[in-house]
């Protein structure tokens, strides 16, 4: 990988970069920086008093164990659904970026494009589209009844007592859907850089097409598939509008919590320790990847 | 390319590809079809008749109207000040040697992966501890933000090919620094500058998490219709929704078109 500082096109100045970054480095810093830093000092204070909002900051612990014995299952299940919905995002991104990449000839650019098209459609209004496809007399449903699969689609759990509409498949599924795009869009960047002629100096080879795709195409799209993995779980593990239209009000995930907590008044410190808890489990995996892949790939 | 020779697997390729397109805009066209709906109940996902009412009359519902008007206001000045802010820092790092480059990659990658629920959260704790009004301005704070390090990655990425030596060439052939820049570097950046303002309207327009954080009485488009969601949702906002797909659909295509006949001229 290629850094900054032996980019020969670079060029040296004094004030310059310092001077045209500034504006923009400060407002990271005050409302990205500062803000994380405020959260943790609230993470290590105590509450004044019980159902009040004052906190005084004392280097308390104690509010991490409260916030994994408070929210824990709720971590737990956003991490959990987030770990499938990736799964599924990548099963299903990787042959489409594939195809785009390597089958699409000349309409690349159109398939690109229209892999685009979700991202400029609300968030939640295609969340919503989801309770109409989920709804016990909708489409799937309809499907699944006609092939007179009920019976199997209840045992393997992907149906609760013949319903999606409010089971963790619903919202599993309502993930899958709006964070494919993530997956797909780095894993064809990873493809694209593959030099065709590879595959003609294995092909030439005698190398069978299955030990091409193991052996040169799967090992050079990594990046791709790890950056995918990243800014497919991340957001999905925050998210909470897909388990809130989508799942069991009763099964609420970690991302609604934090909110209520905070927008609704109440305890700020147990609330704060557990985002730190979401957010430092999220830097071990981003700094894990830049460690080994760089930060290129990932934007 | 291998896809020349005909291989029982790129059959597979081919509809297991087209199944997942497939999947991607099935919803995109069930909320077009729902503009057409004529629901009886307080929720427009049942169909229920064919009705062309909703599109007659996209307007008529005040709240979400009003919502989608405070969305559009946040997301042009949100947008403006973060496509500055970030363009200013992707100049910086993609044209000069500074010191603690990687330091400040790290810093503009950092926002993006933090979940927007954290972002929310710590914003929130900020404004509480300062005592600030939530309103307005905090939400455009807060969509300045996460807009910034996005506009500062992408324009870098796109100026990384640029060829600055044209700028020294007008120089050397006398043109003044005020010239060079409008003539030679702001061109060669408006591009990215532009795709990154677009991408970023779009991620404004579009946020929930973090706007639920910092909104206090203001109420965006996405906070209108979570909130309304599970109370009572009328068909217009379908509508609404399918207007703005419509428009960004438009401005790709346009986008796309236009970038393409400057690369061949």
């Amino acid at each position: 990988m290629a850094t900054d500082a032996d980019d020969r096109t670079l060029r040296n100045a004094k004030w310059t970069p310092y001077l045209l970054s500034a504006p923009g480095l400060i407002t990271i810093y005050l409302f990205f920086v500062v803000p994380l830093v405020t959260l943790l000092k609230i993470a290590l204070s105590e509450r004044t008093e019980r159902g009040s909002s004052k906190v005084d900051f004392d280097w308390v612990g104690s509010n991490f164990g409260r916030a994994f014995t408070d929210f824990g299952d709720q971590l737990w299940r956003a991490l959990i659904y987030a770990a499938i919905a990736t799964v599924l995002c990548l099963l299903m991104a990787y042959p489409l970026a594939y195809f785009i990449a390597f089958k699409s000839g000349r309409w690349r650019n159109l398939l690109l494009g229209m892999v685009m098209v979700p991202f400029f459609t609300s968030f939640l209004l295609r969340t919503i589209a989801w309770q109409s496809l989920f709804a016990d007399n909708g489409p799937i449903l309809g499907v699944v009844e006609a092939l007179s699969l009920q019976g199997v689609f209840d045992t393997l759990n992907i149906t609760t007592d013949g319903k999606i509409m409010n089971t963790p498949t619903a919202v599993v599924g309502g993930l899958t859907y709006n964070f494919l795009p993530f997956a797909l869009l780095p894993i064809y960047v990873s493809l694209e850089k593959i030099p065709t002629n590879l595959f003609d100096a294995a092909s030439d080879l005698y190398s069978p097409f299955a030990s091409t795709f193991r052996r040169v195409i799967l090992p050079m799209s990594m990046p791709g598939v790890f950056a995918g993995t990243l800014l497919t779980f991340i957001p999905a593990s925050g998210d909470f509008i897909n388990a809130h239209l989508l799942g069991d009000a009763n099964k609420p995930v970690i991302g609604y919590v934090i909110q209520l907590r905070f927008i609704q008044g109440g305890d700020f410190p147990a609330a704060a320790a557990i985002s730190l808890v979401l957010m430092a489990i999220i830097t071990v995996m981003v700094l894990l990847y830049s460690k080994f892949l760089g930060t290129d790939d990932l934007v | 390319m291998g896809g020349v020779r005909f291989r029982p697997g790129t059959v597979v390729l081919w509809i297991v590809s087209m199944g997942v397109f497939a999947y991607l805009f099935i919803p995109l066209i069930t909320i077009a079809v729902f503009t057409f709906n004529d629901p009886t109940t307080k929720f427009n996902t049942q169909w229920e008749g064919f009705t062309f009412d909703n599109w007659l009359h996209p307007f008529s519902e005040k709240a979400f109207t009003d919502a989608l008007i405070e969305s559009i206001r946040v997301a042009a000045v949100a947008c403006t000040l973060a496509t500055i802010l970030g363009s200013l820092i992707a100049l910086a790092l993609g044209r000069y040697r500074m010191h603690g480059s990687a330091a400040i990659n790290l810093l503009l990658v950092l926002p993006l992966t933090t979940p927007e629920i954290v972002m929310g959260a710590s914003l929130f704790t900020l404004f509480f501890n300062l005592g600030a009004t939530r309103g307005f301005a905090t939400v455009v704070i807060a969509h300045t933000l996460f807009c910034l390090s996005f506009v500062a990655l992408t324009v870098k990425a796109r100026t990384r090919g640029m060829d600055w030596s044209l700028e020294d060439a007008a120089m050397d052939l006398g043109s003044p620094p005020m010239r060079t820049f409008w003539k030679i570097t702001f061109p060669g950046v408006l591009p990215g500058v532009a795709g990154a303002f677009l991408l970023s309207l779009a991620l404004s327009i579009d946020d929930y998490i973090i706007t639920s954080f910092v909104a206090g009485p203001t109420v965006t488009f996405p906070r209108k219709v979570f909130d309304s969601a599970r109370v009572a949702l009328p068909a217009q906002v379908h509508v609404l929704a399918t207007i703005i797909m419509l428009v960004a659909i438009v401005i790709i295509v346009a986008s796309t078109l236009t970038g393409n006949r400057r690369q061949k001229a």
